[in-house]
Order: structure tokens, then C-alpha cells, then sequence
């Protein structure tokens, strides 16, 4: 006998994240390294285990193999659990038809067999595209008691910045009147993050009804939400105040890294009521020597750091070696700064070696935009890499050949 | 190396080190900001292919259990086999005070019946109070080539004139130990010491205890190596890396002050084939405030720095206030440090506390330690 579950998750996290470029060239977006030594997705699922749910389904599709080697049975979120936990859910073959999943409600739709195991009241749908901290036991509580179809979590954003989302009004209760998805213009400034409760019936009844719809392009934002406020549907605006971000451009993604330096930084990876969780990796202990300069830094483990870092996110195992120099910038893990290198408002991928006395990018206050070099690159010696440039193989051989 | 179990004694040598033991196993002694003495002993057996591994406990051994949990961390919760811990065995019948054993062959007589139902054809013997990064399968190879009853890992050690308990020994070309005995002499110099660190076959090992327990003999190597050396075949396999023993609290220091050398360090863990695995905790990256300053120091995940810390050991989730110098010291998890404090030579145990405006030191020779949960 199965047993039933309240509310269960559904995190879709098969985007590309085409915007991140080189980042996603080889993995995932919820996969990219956030924080040293986090991923995207650490923050949706340690959100839904400090929230007390123990069963998610991850639906994967864009190069999964970094996400499910690091999802693994779920265990660094506690959630490796004997009914439930964490089920990566890919595209899969059926007798009638096989898809890849063609949108966000068609990713869930594919899984309804999935959702219906749990015989859940509520179903959760996230993203792995943010980093945030959100308790979705109050946001189910406030579905609950508004008697609610579907809650929709939403916060304000800046006018200029309305065409990038679902942007809705609602009343005094928080119901939901009025729904445009990215919207050129629009009077209000309540955005959707993304995240959903649906009670079960109502979702699965418009996910088969869009199923059956050929000419929906199968999306919550674009299809399902204006389809069930059309039809009068009890809609609620859930509104979040706290930190939130879409990491989903090169930008956002830095200035998210730099939101967690500071004395009294703007999101706390330090704060013990709200862990954030992550894979742990037995790395040695990190060596600063005699000689480093460390400021305004979040240094993991495994590195060694003899020349000067500041303002920084450094990932596991960096070596910045004597003389080179990290400033505003984030660097993923194993990457090698040589002997008298400066590394300047930039983002490094993982395993990268910038050659001795090379210079990346240039001092933030004069530069024109991030420069982003990609991972396993070797940047040959006293190499000169100007701002707001991507730096990928191709790149690379244009030195060298430009050099011979 | 499936064919092979090792044997870890957790207890040994505790008195040596009362302060860091009275409340924990020498095998749970933290070390190097984020491990506990035991794990480079087990990472050295499951590294040399190693599935089954026996714990031998005597008496505070909660926080070594804690440690050890499932075994996981270090790829020891198997379906058969993995870690085990033999905790002391007590009949209702027993002699209170015959009950506890004190000396490794009594350990080991505790422990006859994990010896005897294993279905490996060795064992690997170790003490958890030694700090090495050793190829403990190249050893186990030359043991099962020798033909030997037993192989002892010895270390070229330069002994100075008041060292006790240290065993030394004497082999011939082909490795074969020719004399073992108690290190007396007055003058030192260079000796093959006795690591504690053995690869044996098990039938040899279970009729040696078996046969001890008849005699009444109590010390291993007194009573069992010393006495046949002419009839059972014992060898020596010699190890040329960096090799430390925990004997005392300053043994302790220095051994942890090794790690900010780079040759030891990079020994010790930076070999890709061979990582020293450990309990992992969830903890966020170091932060570096602004008024940070840190040279010379091995820093753990989960700690936040806002002073100065030189030549130093911090474990997780210490924290270094404003203005505060910290140097020379072991700092154990969680200890806090408050503003304005002088710290030089001191080691804290676990979430000791440090008020503002503190100004402490030992010596190297002699740091001062700070019990766990202390204020000062």
C-alpha cells in the first residue's frame, strides 16, 4: 500500500539556458555552479526540504549527465527516502507515441503517472533557474485557506523589467483578475516566479485538456494559467518579499555570486534557520600562503591561494599562484590562475589553466562587460583577453595562431 | 583486494593524549581542519581495495560511532562486509575488572570471533594514531609474494635518547626480520621503527591470539613476535613517505603544523588516486571579510574571517573577529573568537569560546589547550 503524500514537487529542470552560453554548453542550467559550491539546484531543493517535502520529481532533458550525476539518490538533501525522496524523470518512449517534452505543462503532463503514485491534494511546480529562499508550507497554507485552484508565488519587480515575465493583478485577497505573459507594456508590477501550487484535480484536468489542445505550445505561462482564468477558475497571487534572483544571463549569474560577499551580504549562505544544501565532496582544507591576499572572498575547499584575491567567488580546488591576481570576478572549480596572471571581472568555467603573466579581462570600473571563458581551456602564456568577451576553443587557436 | 580485511585498534595509545581523548577515541582525534585521526587509516584500507573493516573500540567511542555512521563516506556501507565495530565483549560471568582489555593482544583476544568468521585470507592491522598516505595494496602484494606469516611496515626514524614504547628492528637483505625489541638505549640515531601497521595471515593471527590466551601472554609483540621470531616467518616492508605518530600533545601540534608545508601536504592529500575521505558536513564556503588577513593557514569550509590568522589550523565553522590575531594556533569546529583577542599557540577543542579583548598563549612546545564548550 502506497502511501499518500499531502503535497509532492515537480522541478523542471531540462532548460537549456541558452543565455548562459558557454556555461550550458555542456550541462544543464540547474547544473551550473553557484556559490563556490552550490548548484542552481540546491536552492529550489533545500527550499522544498526546509519546507518539509520529502518527494520531487526532477524532469530532465537538455544534457543531463552532470544533473543526474550530481542529483545521485538524493541523499545530500535528505532526500534518499524509502517512499519518495528524488526521482529524476527523463523523456521516454511509449507504446502509442515517444516525445521529448515540448513545454513547461507537457513535461508534467508526461509524468502524471508519476504525481498520481503519491495520490497528492497539491502539487508544487518550481524551476531550477533561481536562487532564493522560500518557505512553500506558508505559500500551501495561504493556497489553502484562499481555497485556491492554483497559487502562483509573485513578487515586484521594476516596470522596466516587466517584459521578462508573467506579470498579473489581483485584488485586496490576492485573487487573480487579470494574466499577460511577458507583456510589452503593462499597469502592474506583480511578476510570477515560477512557482506554482495547483490542487491535483484542477492540474491534471487542464494539463489533459492542453494535452488534447494542438495548437497550445504546452506552457503554464503562455497556455494553462490564462486558460484557467479565462474559465473563471479560483487563481491567487502568493506574494514572496525576500531575495530572489534569475540566474539566467552571465550578469545575473555574477551579480548573484557577488550578492553573497560583504559584511552584511544580500542573500546569508550562513544562515542556520534556512540551510542551503549541497553535494559535499571530502576535499582537502583550503591553504592560504604566506604571501596571500584574501578580501571580501568566499574561498571552498581544496583551494590554494598564494597571490591576491579579492572580491570573489572561488569554487573548490582553484590554484591563483604567486603574483597572479583574482579581483570581481567568479571562478568555478579546478581552474589554475599561473605565476603573475590577472583575472578581472570575469566568470571561468571549470578546469581551466590562464597562462603565466596572461591578463583576462579588464578592471571592472572601465570595462565594457563580463569577459567569460569557458571550461577545460588552456589560455596560453602572456595572453591579453579584453572585456566583455567569450572565450572558448575557437578563441584559443586564434592565438596560437596568430602567434606562429 | 577483496580477499583482505583490516583490523583498526580506535583505543590505542588514548593516554597519551589525555586532554584531546577524554572524551573521544584517538581514532575520532579531529585533525587538519577537517578530519578525524581515523580517517587516513581507512582511507589508506578501502584505497588498497579493502571492503571489510573491523573497528576495535574499548570505552568513549560515541563520537567515533557518530563519525563512522554507516561507513558511506568512505565507500564502507556494502552490502556485505564494510565497517563494523567491535565494541568490548562482557559476559554476565566476567570478572569486572579482567573485563576491559588493556594491551592490543587482549583487543585482539576481544575480538576472536570477527577474526575467526571472516572469510578473508588477511588481515591489515593498524593503530588509528598514525598520519600516512601509503600504497597499503603495494604492501599487501609483497606480504602474499613472501609467503610470510606476517609483514611488518617499518620507517626509518631518527630516535633521540628518552623515546619509550617504541619498538625498533633489525632485518637481513631479503627483508626477513631478524630482531625486534623495546627502543632503551641512551644515544639516539636512525632506527627501523615497528609502525604498528601489519599485513597478516589470518590462520597465523587467530592461532596466535588463541595460542597467547592459553599462555597467558599479554603484549603482541613481546610475547608473540619476540618469542618465535626463529620459527614463524615475519618480513618487514619498508615505507619511505611522510609518516606520523600522535604520541603526545606536542606531537600533536607539530604534526598539524606539518600540514602548512607543501611537501607534506601535497603528500598527504593531494593524490588524485588516493584522497583521504571523511565524514562530510553541509557547510557554505570560507568567508573573507574586508579586514581579513591570512597567510600561512589551512582553512575549512564554513568559517567566517574577519581578523588575522597566521601559521594556523581553523576547522569548520570557526569564527575570527574583528581586529583579533590569531597565530600558531589549532582552532576546532565551531570555536568562536571574539574582537580585539591575541591568540598564539593555543589549540580549542570543539565550540570553545573566546570572549572579546581575550589575549592567550602557550608555547609551541607546549600549546594551550582549551577544553571543548570552554569560555574564556
Amino acid at each position: 500500500m502506497n502511501k499518500k503524500k499531502e503535497c509532492i514537487a515537480m522541478l523542471l529542470a531540462g532548460g537549456q539556458g541558452s543565455r548562459l552560453r558557454l556555461l550550458t554548453e555542456k550541462t544543464a542550467k540547474p547544473a551550473v555552479t553557484f556559490g563556490g559550491k552550490y548548484k542552481i539546484i540546491d536552492f529550489p531543493l533545500s527550499n522544498c526540504v526546509n519546507s518539509g517535502i520529502d518527494t520531487v520529481g526532477v524532469m530532465t532533458q537538455y544534457q543531463p549527465l552532470m544533473l543526474n550525476e550530481y542529483i545521485g539518490n538524493g541523499r545530500a538533501w535528505d532526500l534518499d527516502r524509502s517512499w519518495g525522496g528524488i526521482t529524476v524523470l527523463s523523456p521516454y518512449q511509449a507504446m502509442t507515441h515517444s516525445e521529448w517534452y515540448t513545454g513547461t505543462a507537457n513535461a508534467i503532463y508526461q509524468n502524471l503517472r508519476f504525481i498520481k503514485r503519491f495520490s497528492p491534494d497539491y502539487v508544487l511546480i518550481l524551476s531550477g533557474d533561481h536562487i532564493y529562499k522560500m518557505d512553500y508550507d506558508a505559500m500551501l497554507a495561504f493556497h489553502k485557506k484562499s481555497q485556491a485552484d492554483c497559487t502562483i508565488a509573485v513578487l515586484d519587480v521594476p516596470k522596466e523589467e516587466t517584459y521578462r515575465f508573467g506579470i498579473m493583478s489581483a485584488d485586496e485577497t490576492g485573487r487573480i483578475y487579470k494574466f499577460e505573459e511577458k507583456p510589452k507594456v503593462s499597469d502592474s508590477t506583480t511578476a510570477s516566479m515560477g512557482v506554482y501550487i495547483f490542487t491535483t484535480e484542477k492540474l491534471i484536468s487542464y494539463l489533459e485538456a492542453d494535452a488534447a489542445d494542438e495548437t497550445s505550445d504546452n506552457d503554464f505561462g503562455k497556455n494553462i494559467i490564462p486558460k484557467a482564468l479565462a474559465d473563471g477558475e479560483r487563481l491567487f497571487a502568493y506574494p514572496f518579499t525576500g531575495y530572489w534572483k534569475d540566474v539566467g544571463t552571465v550578469d545575473s549569474l555574477w551579480e548573484s555570486n557577488m550578492d553573497l560577499l560583504g559584511s552584511r551580504p544580500k542573500f546569508d549562505l550562513n544562515d542556520r534557520s534556512w540551510r542551503i544544501y549541497s553535494r559535499n565532496y571530502a576535499d582537502p582544507p583550503h591553504y592560504m600562503g604566506g604571501n596571500a591576499v584574501v578580501c571580501n572572498s568566499l574561498i571552498t575547499e581544496g583551494c590554494e591561494i598564494f597571490g591576491t584575491v579579492e572580491n570573489s567567488v572561488l569554487s573548490s580546488n582553484v590554484r591563483v599562484e604567486p603574483g597572479a591576481c583574482v579581483r570581481d570576478s567568479v571562478i568555478m572549480s579546478g581552474v589554475r590562475i599561473c605565476r603573475g596572471a590577472t583575472v578581472n571581472y570575469s566568470v571561468i568555467d571549470s578546469d581551466t589553466v590562464v597562462g603565466a603573466r596572461s591578463t583576462v579581462g579588464v578592471n571592472r570600473e572601465i570595462s565594457k562587460g563580463i569577459t567569460l571563458v569557458g571550461g577545460e581551456l588552456n589560455i596560453p602564456e602572456r595572453s591579453t583577453i579584453p572585456d566583455d568577451t567569450d572565450v572558448n576553443e575557437e578563441y584559443i587557436e586564434n592565438i596560437l595562431k596568430a602567434r606562429s | 583486494m577483496a580477499n583482505v580485511v583490516g583490523l583498526i585498534f580506535s583505543n590505542i595509545h588514548d593516554k597519551n593524549v589525555p586532554e584531546l581523548t577524554k572524551l573521544r577515541t584517538m581514532a575520532s582525534v579531529p585533525f587538519g581542519c577537517r578530519y578525524r585521526l581515523i580517517d587516513f587509516t581507512l582511507s589508506n584500507m578501502v584505497h588498497s581495495g579493502i571492503e571489510h573493516v573491523g573497528v576495535i573500540t574499548h570505552y568513549n567511542y560515541q563520537s567515533l560511532m557518530d563519525h563512522l555512521g554507516s561507513g558511506k563516506s568512505w565507500d564502507l556501507a556494502r552490502r556485505s562486509g564494510g565497517i563494523q565495530i567491535l565494541p568490548p565483549f562482557i559476559t554476565a560471568f566476567a570478572n569486572p575488572g579482567a573485563s576491559l582489555y588493556s594491551t592490543r593482544l587482549e583487543a585482539l583476544r576481544n575480538s576472536i570471533s570477527f577474526i575467526s568468521g571472516c572469510t578473508e585470507d588477511y588481515v591489515v592491522l593498524s593503530d588509528c594514531d598514525v598520519i600516512c598516505n601509503i600504497d597499503l595494496g603495494d604492501m599487501i602484494d609483497a606480504h602474499i609474494a613472501s609467503h610470510a606469516d606476517a609483514t611488518m611496515m617499518i620507517k626509518k626514524t631518527f630516535l633521540t635518547g628518552d623515546v619509550s614504547g617504541v619498538y625498533v628492528t633489525e632485518s637481513d637483505e631479503n627483508d626477513r626480520l631478524t630482531s625486534v625489541k623495546e627502543f632503551t638505549e641512551r644515544s639516539g640515531g636512525f632506527r627501523d621503527v615497528c609502525t604498528n601497521i601489519w599485513v597478516m595471515n589470518r590462520r597465523f593471527l587467530e592461532t596466535a591470539v588463541l595460542d597467547a590466551e592459553a599462555h597467558g601472554y599479554t603484549a603482541f609483540i613481546k610475547d608473540i613476535i619476540q618469542r618465535n621470531i626463529e620459527n614463524c616467518s615475519v618480513n618487514v616492508y619498508r615505507h619511505e613517505g611522510y609518516f606520523a605518530t600522535i604520541d603526545s600533545m606536542q606531537s600533536y601540534y607539530m604534526c598539524s603544523m606539518d600540514l602548512l608545508n607543501e611537501d607534506v601536504r601535497h603528500e598527504l592529500f593531494g593524490n588524485t588516486s588516493r584522497p583521504v575521505y571523511t565524514k562530510v558536513r553541509n557547510s557554505p564556503p570560507a568567508v573573507y571579510s574586508e579586514g581579513a588577513a591570512v597567510h600561512n593557514s589551512l582553512i575549512a569550509d564554513g568559517c567566517v574571517i574577519n581578523g588575522k590568522v597566521e601559521n594556523s589550523i581553523l576547522f569548520r565553522g570557526v569564527r575570527v573577529g574583528r581586529n583579533t590575531h590569531v597565530k600558531n594556533c589549532i582552532l576546532m569546529q565551531d570555536t568562536i573568537v571574539g574582537e580585539n583577542c591575541l591568540l598564539n599557540a593555543v589549540i580549542t577543542d570543539k565550540n570553545a569560546i573566546i570572549r572579546d579583548g581575550r589575549n592567550l598563549s602557550g608555547y609551541e612546545t607546549l600549546p594551550f589547550y582549551i577544553s571543548k564548550f570552554a569560555q574564556v
